[in-house]
């Protein structure tokens, strides 16, 4: 179902993920954050910035046990537990977080 | 979690492009990373160009997944072999290939590359352990 940032319509796969990665834009972040009923914070931010630039560098959504692993290594390990992931996205970090960046559902996600 | 650990071996032995072979292979290896198998990967023949670095895809316009292999050490994935005759006769050292690193969280040793360059007595060597060898 495709979503509307600022009255812009942007397309997705049946799964929600944006169908072009380059189409994002902080908006649907927000946007689809509301469908879920969660509001946004820094911290939430901090995660989709973090997978954006790994998505950068390695070309790939990571699995939720990397993103564990990688997120303690560049945030601070006190952030890099499944206990703090899943308490900013309940829906499953990598999955979750990965739609709101516009990034492909991760690789090794079932 | 199963209680049989399998040694599992990709070995990959195409090129990177041109054919589906090797980005299937490192699909199957990430994905298959959330097991708890034994997994070495082994660069053989052409294969040894998919570890290449410095790649540019843009004149093919393929998506360029040579960043993708050096995630292999997030994925605990930790047995890297190429083969050295493989590289010899493409005119390759291992300084033409990427370096893969790899952290072991629980004791915070870190490992620069985990790319190791073996011969051709160890290749097979390395087969004959595995109990099973997905060739791509």
């Amino acid at each position: 179902m495709p979503i509307v940032v600022d009255g812009k319509t942007f397309e997705t796969d049946e799964e929600g993920y944006l169908a072009n990665i380059n189409d994002w834009v902080p908006g649907v972040a927000g946007v689809m954050a509301k469908e879920d009923d969660l509001e946004l914070t820094d911290e939430h931010w901090d995660i989709i910035n973090f997978l954006r630039e790994y998505y950068e560098e390695y070309q790939i959504a990571p699995a939720v046990r990397v993103l564990t692993k990688a997120v303690g290594k560049k945030l601070g390990k006190d952030k890099g537990t499944s206990k703090y992931l899943y308490g900013l996205f309940p829906y499953g970090p990598s999955k979750q977080a990965c739609r709101y960046a516009g990034l492909p559902k991760p690789t090794g996600c079932v | 979690m199963s209680e049989v650990v399998k040694k599992f071996m990709y070995l990959n032995r195409r090129a990177p492009y041109g054919t589906i072979y090797a980005w299937e292979s490192l699909e199957v290896v990430l994905i298959g990373a959330a097991f708890d198998q034994e997994v070495n990967l082994m660069f053989v023949d052409d294969g040894v160009f998919q570890l290449v670095k410095g790649q540019d895809t843009a004149g093919i316009g393929m998506k360029n997944f040579s960043p993708t292999y050096r995630t292999l050490g997030d994925y605990e994935v930790k047995n890297i072999f190429v083969d050295a005759d493989s590289l010899a006769a493409r005119g390759l050292t291992q300084d033409d290939l990427v370096a893969i690193a790899y952290e072991d969280m629980d004791t915070e040793e870190e490992i620069e590359n985990i790319v190791e360059v073996v011969d051709a007595a160890r290749v097979t060597e390395l087969m004959d352990e595995s109990d099973v060898v997905f060739s791509f």
